[in-house]
């Protein structure tokens, strides 16, 4: 049922979200974040979605971990004098690890989705062609959409970086 | 050429998300948080493409387009605002962030 290769990725891809999330050192997170978004997008080849493994790397690795490499540069996080958590804050965080334990619970038991192989056929996510047209006809006004997102996001960046006066 | 189950893929996709939110709500870092929302986005875009994947639609695929172009976007902002909240407060610990609150 599994895989030699899709085992070997996924542990490592856990592995390395595991170690992102609970490493005390920033720029170790970090790099283990880079590790676990490769195997990410060694997922997203298997599923035949070579554009957007690639664009994951590009978009992710390439500027998103780079950022938070230089931030981090930039603001000397010293280690953090760890004051005792509040009880609530315990509380909140306990409730919601239950949550999320009986979430996963849920779909494993109970999660047995059908379509268990692969359509046969071309993969419809190989073609860059299929991309475009779907870009360019139905998805056109999100696009746009998006666009303008990026140039509020760009001048909000510039406004929050100023020197305050 | 691997083969998975659907399954495999979205109960994968759960535990990143699950990690992802066990950062977000563990560390106090804001850095890590920012981190773990990232990772909670990759883990979505992974359950889409594989149920694009596996209905062999395409929509899933276009989605996850947008969905790394928000996360750029989402990340660019945030750091900008941990860097001016490092200026102005000399601090990103989210603890010790609680000027709102008196």
């Amino acid at each position: 049922m599994f895989d030699a290769l899709f085992v070997f990725i996924a542990v490592f891809t856990v592995v390395c979200a595991l170690g992102a999330m609970l490493n005390r050192n920033t720029v170790d997170a970090a790099m283990c974040l880079l590790l676990c978004l490769a195997g990410v997008a060694g997922l997203f080849v298997a599923l035949h979605a070579f554009l957007l493994a690639f664009l994951l790397l590009l978009v992710y690795a390439g500027a998103v971990v780079t950022l938070f490499l230089f931030i981090i540069m930039l603001i000397d996080v010293r280690g953090s004098a760890s004051s005792p958590r509040r009880r609530i804050a315990t509380v909140a965080g306990i409730a919601a690890l239950a949550l999320v334990v009986a979430g996963l619970a849920s779909l494993a038991t109970r999660g047995r989705l059908a379509l268990p192989q692969p359509p046969p056929g071309l993969p419809v996510g190989e073609s860059l062609k299929a991309y475009a047209e779907l870009l360019f006809t139905t998805y056109l006004l999100p696009v746009q959409l998006i666009g303008f997102l990026l140039l509020i996001a760009m001048l909000g960046v510039i406004a929050l970086s100023r020197k305050a006066p | 050429m691997i083969t998975a189950s659907l399954n495999a893929y979205i109960g994968l996709s759960a535990i990143l998300f699950a990690i992802g939110f066990l950062g977000v709500l563990l560390r106090r870092n804001a850095l890590v948080i920012f981190m773990g929302l990232e990772l909670m986005l990759v883990a979505a875009t992974l359950g889409l493409v594989a149920f694009s994947r596996y209905n062999a639609a395409m929509d899933g695929d276009v989605f996850v387009f947008f969905i790394l172009t928000v996360a750029a976007a989402e990340v660019a902002v945030g750091l900008a605002i941990v860097v001016a909240l490092f200026r102005r407060r000399g601090t990103i610990q989210v603890e010790e962030l609680d000027s709102l609150k008196n």
